[in-house]
């Protein structure tokens, strides 16, 4: 039997994560305290408000069993704050504490947290098909408040660019972070990495 | 088309604006009026802020004409969260919304907390790029606001109030509606189209979703954590807290202590652990022994 894969339920989209997964035919389960862990196969840390993901995986006790996790190879998607929780840092910071954000560093990548300014610059864009690594026809991203990666280090591996180049995709082993929504589209190519 | 009486491109940024109202699911959003409330807000891990002069339960006891913050305040807090930040305007009161749109506000709460500006009309969302929250009491009141363009809607309980009747009362009322709508069949929508008062459209497809086509949130009497779970519990995505938090004595550990209960809303240990360390809750208000002139929940149609 194939175990589920975990949807981490602590704030933000994650039911757009389901329904996204369940349009691939897989199974999922909300992943709230460290336990659960155990019995998942892959784990999704969705979009939502990083200042809120951070103090919330404190809280549940969830930071050493989440390196744990990808430490043991299972495969992680996290997208805008997800990614920004998968991250190695931050830049572009207003506070020196980066507003209690701690990034659990799983991705050796640096963000700038809402990179592109407030809601009113969010935007709707076609990826560079060039690049992209899911194969196939245009993949329309969605950005909201959404971060920007302002570092890739050598461990990570760029997977899609914005046209024009810009890294907003990358992979390390087992563990992907992207800066759009692909739960916000009819589109599953990111979605299957977990699988 | 859900949309078919607005331009393609209106209805192509209605998904970006009903993401980011995707992105506060799960979470806690919190009335602050500086900046030094903002910040204890975005620590104790609220989603967002509201920006606003005074909480319901002063504008209620004050009296006067309520109207948009002053948008130096809403600059200040702005400037100190990283954490998207909401304002008010009046029901009907578009250039208070051209005004907080230029300001940057990631949300506008066309708010009936504040003094309406027309009897008639609300704003025309679909003009702005900017999302938009409305408050509604029934499914008809939801899907009229939708029909205008708002990415999100909240239940408007009675603000200032501390008393979480009303919010279920409307959340229960909006529900009802719905599953209604799931077990009637295409040729009963006309009717039932008429008696909403909303757009047919938009009932079918709430008949093919079983839900809003946005985001549904709770707001207007939350004050402690239980409140929020029963919200929460009700169907609600997220929980407003207005007065609730900094009219308390305890407001940090309380905004906490709400956050968590909004996360945990399934699981009744863990609340009775969350509520075990919470001081008293907001005094509150007998909504019944509000006159209905007074209800903030009658402004708005």
């Amino acid at each position: 039997m194939t175990l589920p894969i975990g949807l981490l339920a602590l704030q933000g989209d994650f039911e757009l994560h389901r329904r996204a997964l369940a349009s691939l035919g897989r199974a999922t389960m909300p992943v709230r305290r460290p336990a659960e862990l155990a019995a998942v196969s892959g784990l999704v840390i969705p979009g939502g408000e990083s200042t809120t993901l951070s103090r919330l995986i404190d809280r549940a006790g969830l930071r050493v069993p989440l390196a744990d996790f990808a430490a043991g190879g299972r495969p992680i998607l996290g997208t805008c704050a997800g990614l920004i929780m998968l991250s190695s840092g931050l830049d572009g910071e207003t506070r020196p504490d980066w507003h209690g954000v701690q990034p659990l560093g799983l991705l050796d990548v640096r963000v700038q947290r809402n990179g592109f300014g407030r809601q009113v610059d969010s935007f709707t864009e076609d990826l560079d098909l060039d690049g992209l690594a899911a194969p196939g026809a245009r993949f329309a991203a969605v950005y909201i408040r959404a971060p920007r990666i302002t570092a890739v280090g050598p461990t990570a591996a760029v997977i899609c660019r914005r046209p024009g180049g810009e890294v907003v995709g990358v992979r390390q082993g087992r563990v992907v972070g992207l800066t759009f929504h692909p739960e916000l589209t009819d589109d599953g190519r990111f979605h299957a990495l977990l699988t | 088309m859900m949309f078919p009486w607005v331009s393609t491109e209106a209805q192509e940024l209605m998904r970006q604006k009903i993401g980011l109202a995707d992105m506060l699911k799960g979470g806690t959003i919190m009335d602050v009026t500086n900046a030094d409330q903002a910040k204890v807000a975005e620590e104790a891990g609220a989603v967002a802020v509201m920006a606003l002069e005074r909480i319901p339960a002063d504008i209620r006891a004050d009296g006067g004409i309520a109207r948009m913050s002053q948008p130096r305040m809403i600059k200040e807090i702005q400037d100190r969260v990283s954490i998207p930040v909401m304002a008010k305007c009046r029901i009907g009161h578009f250039a208070e919304a051209q005004v907080l749109e230029a300001l940057g506000v990631d949300f506008v709460d066309e708010s009936e907390v504040l003094t309406p500006a027309d009897e008639h009309n609300h704003v025309w969302k679909w003009d702005f790029k900017v999302p938009f929250v409305c408050g509604c009491r029934d499914l008809g009141e939801a899907l009229r606001r939708i029909g205008e363009g708002a990415a999100m809607i909240r239940t408007k309980g009675e603000a200032g109030s501390g008393n979480i009747v009303e919010a279920v009362r409307h959340m229960r009322m909006v529900q009802e509606g719905i599953r209604r709508l799931t077990v009637l069949r295409d040729d009963e929508l006309m009717a039932e189209a008429k008696n909403l008062g909303a757009p047919v459209s938009l009932l079918f497809e709430v008949k093919r979703l079983g839900k809003l086509p946005v985001p549904n949130f709770a707001a207007g009497g939350v004050a402690t954590p239980a409140d929020a779970a029963l919200m929460m519990q009700l169907g609600a995505e997220t929980v407003f807290v207005g007065s609730g938090i900094f009219k308390s004595n305890d407001p940090k550990p309380r905004a906490e202590a709400i956050v968590q209960a909004v996360t945990y809303h399934d699981d009744p240990r863990k609340l009775l652990e969350i509520s075990m360390e919470l001081g008293e809750a907001m005094a509150g208000i007998d909504v019944a022994a509000i006159p209905d002139e007074k209800k903030m929940a009658s402004r708005g149609w």
